[in-house]
């Protein structure tokens, strides 16, 4: 009997469920908590801190409006072009400084001083140049995203084993062939940890350009709830661009085979 | 010749690309400058780099810019105290209690991928538009950084360093002020370098976007009144800032690990 309720006393409260899985459940469950007690306690202005049971009416109120998809849409559209023409430009630039010392001591010092710069300062000049509509919040976005994908490009090409840089030009390789066969499939993982970063910079250059001038958009969205005051929905849609932008980043660390890299 | 000196000194085969990418940047300007002039590019759009060089005087004499400066500058210290006190803390702690630690870490380096800063106007309506907004929101993006890189600096130190303060019978805190902090201190000082980083970038950035403060908001300033050879100059301004910031920081940093 001692020896029964020794073991089962021993045994997990919860069977299957790890003390690491129970602390977290139980972080959640107190933030969650103190959040419902602040909203209603009072302490704070109204709708500061809007009841959980406000900003879950309002997450499902805004994933089955149309309106948001569109919005959606247009800013994931934005992100896009932005990532296409700042990764390729990244790219270009990236393995020309990558594979010659010279340029790369001469150029690569300013990209590498001017790519931590904050770019969202550079919008009154993209206006200037691009206008207000949808082409200044793509030209932001390729500003934010170009250099980080240059930068670990550029780094990338200095990594590759020389070994395959011999074997492509024993082959007698042009450059275009030794790009596309030895360059680029040997530097996948610094040109998807590139675009990871990249992406992350070119959603916030873009978003942040659309709450300062724009009609459409989630972060025209963002600021128009500011403007009216609806917390709620403001909440609802931060929780949704903050689920996404991180399903995004670590979805590409998965298919690029990043996080198989860090455990070895 | 010491060797120090010999370390010091660019050799001749570093020094020529520098000064050709100098150069080249400079070529680049005289040509926009041409091409203004000779109006194939819009003086409206893009102004000359001579004008934007005059602005400079301006700046100073008119935009107190100097003030902004501190002002962003005072900023960015405030953060830089915060981050340092709370995510130091938050990385030691974490490193102590390994259960926490397990729990906490994936979702603490999942939120540095977060864009916090997209929540300027949530922390508008909850400080409002002061410099505590900015303060705040640069705190909360810039802190995961440092939390990680002390939990890295911890975790790395050197097995044969803590068994010796086993020896000496060290105390905890003992082993913590003598052994742990001093060793984990480079790795602590890159996170504090990032989270720096992130603090300007995210500082500058609010003050432009609630047109509060002090060199974010003479960009916004500036471009609202339409004085482009201004906000050009502004823009640079900022840049220059960074740039000697970063430089800094990297020397902070590499001076801290030639000490270690």
């Amino acid at each position: 009997m001692a020896e029964a309720g020794r073991l089962s006393g021993a045994a997990p409260a919860t069977p299957g469920l790890s003390p690491v899985t129970l602390l977290r459940i139980a972080i959640i469950l107190g933030v969650l908590a103190a959040w419902e007690l602040l909203a209603q306690s009072g302490c704070l202005y109204r709708d500061v801190v809007p009841s959980l049971l406000a900003i879950g009416s309002a997450l499902i109120e805004l994933l089955s409006h149309a309106d948001y998809y569109f919005n959606l849409g247009v800013t994931a559209g934005e992100i896009g072009i932005a990532l296409l023409v700042g990764g390729f430009s990244g790219l270009f630039v990236g393995v020309v400084l990558g594979a010659n010392r010279y340029l790369s001591k001469a150029f690569e010092p300013y990209l590498y001083y001017l790519g931590p710069t904050p770019k969202i300062i550079f919008f009154p000049v993209m206006i200037m140049w691009f206008g207000i509509d949808t082409e200044s919040k793509i030209a932001l976005g390729t500003l934010s995203c170009f250099f980080p994908i240059a930068l670990n490009v550029a780094a990338g090409m200095r990594q590759i084993d020389r070994v395959l840089i011999r074997v492509g030009q024993s082959f007698r390789a042009n450059a275009l062939q030794m790009v596309w066969k030895i360059y680029l499939p040997a530097m996948r993982h610094p040109i998807i940890n590139g675009g990871r970063l990249g992406f992350g910079m070119a959603l916030i250059g873009t978003l942040l350009a659309e709450t300062k001038l724009s009609n459409k958009g989630i972060g025209f969205l963002i600021i128009q709830t500011y403007s009216v005051f609806d917390m709620p929905r403001m909440y609802a849609m931060l929780i949704v661009l903050f689920v996404l932008a991180i399903g995004a980043n670590a979805l590409i660390g998965r298919l690029g085979g990043l996080d198989s890299i860090r455990r070895a | 010749m010491t060797h120090d000196a010999a370390i010091r000194r660019p050799p001749r085969a570093q020094v020529a690309p520098a000064a050709v990418g100098f150069a080249s940047i400079v070529t680049a300007l005289l040509l926009t400058e041409l091409l203004i002039r000779i109006g194939v590019i819009n003086r409206f759009i893009v102004p000359p780099p001579s004008e934007i060089a005059d602005s400079f005087y301006r700046l100073f004499a008119e935009e107190h810019i100097v003030r902004r400066f501190l002002l962003t500058a005072g900023e960015c210290l405030i953060t830089g105290v915060m981050i340092s006190a709370f995510g130091i803390a938050g990385g030691v702690l974490m490193h102590r209690v390994t259960l926490l630690r397990q729990a906490c870490e994936t979702w603490v380096a999942a939120f540095a991928a977060a864009p916090v800063v997209l929540a300027y106007p949530l922390f508008m309506v909850i400080f409002g538009r002061n410099a505590w907004t900015i303060i705040m929101l640069a705190f909360v993006a810039a802190l995961p950084p440092v939390i990680l890189k002390t939990i890295e600096g911890m975790a790395a130190t050197r097995k044969v360093l803590v068994d010796v303060g086993r020896s000496f019978n060290l105390t905890p805190t003992q082993q913590f002020r003598k052994i742990l902090f001093p060793a984990a201190l480079p790795a602590i000082f890159l996170g504090v370098r990032l989270g720096l980083v992130f603090a300007l970038i995210n500082v500058v950035g609010v003050e432009f976007l609630i047109n509060y403060g002090g060199l974010g908001q003479l960009i916004e300033d500036l471009a609202e009144r339409y004085d482009l050879a201004g906000t050009y100059a502004a823009i640079c301004f900022v840049i220059l800032v960074s740039v000697l910031f970063f430089i800094a920081l990297e020397k902070i940093e590499r001076w801290l690990r030639l000490v270690d």
